[in-house]
């Protein structure tokens, strides 16, 4: 890779170690050249953007005359952001988002929390093995990965309603209820494996002599588990609960997905389908984009907080 | 938020060097064996057996389900092997619709493979700047990053929608690939990487010895920044291979595509055209492999990258 750029030999031979001025103003020189991409693509897909958005947001799409004339751009003022904010199914979407938050956390991260301290713990076999079953969904293309499951929840074609059936059960994965926990369901299923090898990375660091020393004290694997490990990573846990809800407000692929059937959880189930059901079936740039605004502001401010967090978990 | 220079993720590393991924020497009570150590192995192996089941049945069925003809796929039983179609049905699958399957295979390649490999180059010369140049405003321009990085991609997708298709970018390469170039959490872990790997020392002979800055870079630096190199760039890649919403935006030309979008509109029309269900299945399991190959094969610094990311 670096092929086509090695042909500068003959240019820097001239500006030699000699005057440390002429260093100097290379060094700056070169600090731009490496910092420039970056910063320049940057500015026009991130900056200019949010910028875009903000001007958007303050204009409203109105049909002139009797509808006729096309459309005319009119200054709403806050008026898509008060749209937005009092929009029962904007506010639905952040509803939904937390119900999915309360449920799913607990089971993801319990569950790899578990299956980390179990894959820790001495008497499991085959490690390397369980670490790889538990981590290949993630190595699945989000979107794939739903698709799958997708699938799998459609009666005729899938083991699991054949199953339950049999078992005289009539789940029914696109009911209004349930598609909740098929959504709950695609997520844990893509995530619990990677948590897992987060946290089985911090067992792993944990200094054996402080294991030793409980064993030696009498404390059986359990209690090991519990009074020594989980505290000991729990700077790690409360990152990774953190880090999860960050992407929980973003969810879009499993639910976009799950409601190709369950025509029951709407278009605008979560925050970000909402804006892309405003922006692509309402047309309505305006509402789209304050609601853009919005649920960057608290995408920010969780993260905002991730990052606090870490900060001070990692300078305790 | 400027002091965010400590090398956490040097530490990450360090837990995952190869002497700490190995088990410990198991601390075991050497205690004769009794009947309840049996009965809890069982149980944990068992549960850990059970997991493992969760996990790689949907992979199994779609493996299975790929061998299906049309008809066999609702007959039969989902894990038994009917007739076996599979390379009928990855000849219908490359030959559906002149082979666009294919097409959206290339697209992939491109937005994930091209563009990672740029947004790498990218961010490390970016993170390395920052590490190793001085200049005046350096925190406050780093702080940028930083609030770059509390910004998810997600969210400014519409914007970016919107303003593309002000400049008329919507619905070529540029419009997925662009964004995809930009990453400042892999500019934040490759100054982090490149205070650790990169000595100044060393940087200080290359001058001396009368190499260029972008020789120094290329020649000196990046062979020393390579682990960190293959961190950002796994980051980047499955985040890019991720990404389904930019793609779903910007693109209306169905030549254009990647193929997690390809296999999204076939989805979306399985019901009037059921013939497209095989292909669904097979299509995803083409798109899945090479990703599972890549990924047991790189497995050492994708997990570097992961715990790296976690300890941020």
């Amino acid at each position: 890779m670096a092929a086509p750029l090695a042909k500068s030999p003959a240019a820097p031979r001239t500006s030699a170690p000699a005057a440390n001025g002429s260093t100097r103003r290379n060094q700056r020189g070169a600090a731009t050249l490496f910092m420039a991409p970056f910063f320049v693509l940057f500015a026009a897909v991130t900056l200019a953007p949010i910028g875009y958005a903000a001007y958007m947001s303050l204009y409203r799409e109105e049909s002139s005359g009797l509808g006729f004339g096309g459309t005319e751009r009119v200054f709403a003022g806050l008026g898509n952001f008060t749209e937005a904010l009092t929009d029962e199914a904007f506010l639905r979407s952040f509803g939904n988002i937390a119900i999915y938050c309360l449920i799913y956390i607990p089971i993801m991260i319990g569950g790899a929390l578990a299956l980390a301290l179990l894959v820790d713990s001495a008497i499991a076999r085959a490690k390397r093995f369980f670490q790889i079953a538990y981590y290949l969904p993630h190595a699945v293309p989000g979107l794939v990965g739903s698709m799958i499951w997708l699938y799998l929840y459609t009666p005729g074609l899938s083991p699991i309603t054949d199953t339950l059936s049999t078992l005289g059960s009539d789940w029914n994965f696109f009911g209004k209820d349930e598609a909740l926990y098929s959504v709950i369901n695609v997520s844990a299923w893509q995530w619990i494996g990677y948590n897992m090898i987060i946290f089985y990375a911090g067992l792993q660091a944990i200094p054996r002599e402080t294991l030793e020393a409980a064993t030696v004290d009498g404390a059986g694997a359990l209690r090991t588990a519990l009074r020594i490990k989980i505290p000991m990573i729990r700077s790690t846990v409360v990152l990774t609960v953190l880090f999860t809800c960050v992407g929980a407000i973003q969810l879009f692929d499993a639910p976009k997905l799950v409601q190709l059937r369950a025509a029951e959880m709407g278009e605008d189930w979560s925050p970000t389908m909402f804006i892309y059901k405003a922006a692509f079936m309402g047309h309505d740039y305006g509402l789209a984009a304050a609601a853009s605004l919005l649920l960057a502001l608290i995408a920010g401010v969780l993260s905002f907080v991730v990052t606090k967090i870490g900060n001070r978990w990692k300078e305790s | 938020m400027s002091t965010h220079t400590a090398p956490p993720v040097a530490e990450a590393a360090k837990t995952d060097s190869p002497a700490a991924t190995e088990p410990r020497a198991v601390i075991k009570p050497r205690r004769p064996r009794r009947p309840r150590q049996l009965t809890s192995k069982i149980i944990v192996n068992g549960v850990l057996i059970f997991f493992a089941f969760y996990t790689l049945m949907p992979l199994t069925w779609l493996v299975i389900a790929s061998t299906k003809s049309y008809r066999d796929l609702f007959a039969t039983n989902p894990f038994a092997i009917g007739d076996f179609d599979f390379f009928h049905n990855l000849s219908e699958l490359f030959a559906y619709n002149d082979g666009i399957y294919l097409r959206w295979l290339g697209n992939s390649v491109i937005y994930t493979v091209v563009g990672t490999l740029l947004s790498t180059l990218i961010s490390v010369a970016c993170g390395y700047a920052f590490a190793k140049y001085h200049f005046r405003g350096k925190e406050k321009l780093f702080a940028v990053v930083l609030l770059g990085i509390l910004v998810p991609s997600t969210v400014t997708a519409l914007p970016l929608y919107l303003l593309a298709s002000e400049v008329g970018l919507v619905n070529t390469y540029w419009a997925v690939l662009l964004p995809s170039l930009v990453n400042p959490f892999g500019v934040y872990l490759s100054r982090v990487f490149s205070e650790g790997y990169v000595p100044g020392e060393v940087l200080e002979a290359a001058r001396m010895d009368g190499a260029g800055e972008l020789r120094t870079f290329l020649k000196v630096s990046l062979p020393m920044l390579a682990p960190g190199f293959m961190t950002v760039f796994l980051f980047t890649f499955t985040a890019s291979w991720n990404n389904f919403y930019t793609s779903l935006m910007m693109l209306n030309d169905e030549e254009l595509y990647p193929v997690n979008l390809g296999l999204y509109a076939w989805m979306k029309s399985v019901y009037q055209h059921p013939e497209l269900y095989p292909l669904v299945i097979i299509g995803s399991l083409v798109a899945v492999v090479p990703l599972i190959a890549a990924f047991l094969s790189l497995q050492r610094f994708w997990r570097s990258g992961l715990t790296a990311g976690a300890v941020k």
